[in-house]
C-alpha cells in the first residue's frame, strides 16, 4: 500500500488482485446478492485508491480494507431494508426474503431442505443474524482474523467481540442444527467445499 | 469457572488462542458441565458446516471495470498548487496583517533625534544665508565703517544707501 501511496499504480493492480476474491466474498455473505457485493467491492477499491495519499501504516491494511468494506455493507444492508419495508406495504413477502424466513425450528428447516441445498440454508442463516454479529462470524470464520483485527473492523472492544461471536455461534448452533445433524453426503464430481 | 463464563473464553478456547491458565480452567470446566460441553461441539460443528458454503468468483468484468473507474479519477496536476490550502492561507493573512502594523506605527523619538531635528529646522532656515555665504563673506572690510546709521530722514533720499560717500 506505501508503494501506491507513493504513486505506484502496478502496485495498486496488485492489491486488487490479491483482495478482491475475499473482499467479493465477504460483501456476498454480508448482502447476499452478487451484483451488490461487486459494486460495494469496487467501491472499497476506488475509495482506497482516493485515499492512498492518506493512508498511514498504523494499522494492518486488511483491517483498514475490511473495515470500508464493513461499512458499505452494513449501509447496504439498511438501505435495502428500508426499501424493502416500503415495498412490503403493498406486496406479499418475498420467499427470498432472508432474516425472518429462515426456519426456525427443525420441522420447517426440514421443509426447506426438500427445495433448497445445504449451501443455500446456511447462507440463510448466517444472513438472518444480527448485521454486526454476521460482520464478526464472517471475519473471524472465512478471514482469519484475530480478534484484535475483527474488533478494530468493528469498532468494539475484544471482550464486546468475543461476546458477540459466542452469541452469533449460537444462534448458528441452533438455527443449523438438522444440517449439523445430517452430514453433508459427498457428491460425484463434486470438489472440496471452501 | 462457571457456565457464564464460558461466554467470553469458548470461542478462543477452540480457536486455540486461549492461553494455558484459561485453557485449564475451561477444559476442567467442560469436563463437568454436560451443556457446556455440548454447546462446545456444536459450535464446532457449525464452524464445519460454514465451511460448505462455496465462494464466488468476481465476474470477468471485474478488474477492467475498476480499473476504468480508476483512470478517470482526477490526477494530481501543477494546478494542485492552487487548491486552498487552509495553513498556508492562514499564515499568509498573519504576515500580511503583521506588516501592515508595523507600517502604521509611529516613528520612534528619541532626545538625540529630537536634537537633530531642531539643529536641521535651524539649518533650512538660514540656507538662503547659507546658499550665499561665499558672496556675502566679501562684504567683511565693511564692518570696519561702524554700525549704520540708525535711522533715515525722509528728505535724505538722495543719500548713499551704503552709507553715502565711499
Amino acid at each position: 500500500m506505501l508503494d501506491v501511496k507513493a504513486g505506484d499504480e502496478a502496485s495498486f493492480d496488485l492489491l486488487l488482485r490479491k483482495h478482491r476474491l475475499p473482499l467479493v466474498n465477504f460483501l456476498f455473505r454480508m448482502v447476499r446478492d452478487a451484483a451488490t457485493a461487486e459494486d460495494l467491492a469496487q467501491e472499497v477499491f476506488l475509495r482506497v485508491y482516493r485515499a492512498r495519499k492518506q493512508y498511514s501504516p498504523s494499522a494492518k491494511f486488511t483491517t483498514w480494507l475490511f473495515r470500508i468494506a464493513t461499512n458499505l455493507a452494513l449501509n447496504s444492508v439498511r438501505d435495502n431494508r428500508h426499501r424493502r419495508a416500503d415495498v412490503s406495504i403493498d406486496v406479499k413477502a418475498e420467499e427470498d426474503e432472508a432474516p425472518r424466513e429462515l426456519p426456525a425450528r427443525e420441522m420447517r428447516i426440514d421443509e426447506h431442505m426438500i427445495e433448497r441445498d445445504r449451501s443455500e440454508l446456511i447462507r440463510r442463516a448466517v444472513a438472518a443474524l444480527p448485521e454486526k454479529q454476521r460482520a464478526a462470524v464472517l471475519l473471524h470464520k472465512y478471514e482469519e482474523m484475530d480478534y484484535g483485527e475483527i474488533a478494530k473492523v468493528l469498532e468494539c472492544s475484544e471482550s464486546a467481540l468475543k461476546s458477540l461471536l459466542f452469541r452469533a455461534y449460537e444462534t448458528l448452533r441452533v438455527q443449523l442444527a438438522p444440517l449439523v445433524a445430517q452430514p453433508m453426503a459427498p457428491r460425484a464430481g463434486e470438489g472440496r467445499p471452501v | 469457572m462457571k457456565c457464564h463464563e464460558v461466554e467470553n473464553e469458548l470461542i478462543a478456547y477452540l480457536d486455540r488462542r486461549a492461553n494455558s491458565a484459561d485453557r485449564k480452567q475451561l477444559e476442567e470446566h467442560l469436563a463437568t458441565c454436560s451443556a457446556c460441553r455440548l454447546r462446545a461441539e456444536g459450535f464446532r460443528k457449525v464452524w464445519n458446516v460454514l465451511d460448505e458454503v462455496p465462494s464466488i468468483e468476481p465476474s470477468l468484468g471485474f478488474d477492467a471495470r475498476l480499473r476504468q473507474r480508476v483512470a478517470a479519477e482526477p490526477r494530481a496536476r501543477w494546478t494542485g498548487w492552487f487548491v486552498p490550502q487552509p495553513r498556508l492561507a492562514l499564515s499568509m493573512a498573519l504576515l500580511i496583517a503583521l506588516s501592515a502594523w508595523m507600517g502604521n506605527m509611529p516613528p520612534t523619538t528619541s532626545p538625540d533625534n529630537e536634537m537633530g531635528t531642531k539643529q536641521q529646522f535651524e539649518m533650512i532656515k538660514d540656507l538662503p544665508v547659507l546658499e550665499n555665504y561665499d558672496e556675502l563673506s566679501k562684504f567683511d572690510a565693511l564692518s570696519e565703517l561702524g554700525p549704520a546709521p540708525v535711522a533715515v530722514p525722509e528728505q535724505d533720499h538722495s543719500a548713499n544707501p551704503n552709507g553715502g560717500g565711499s
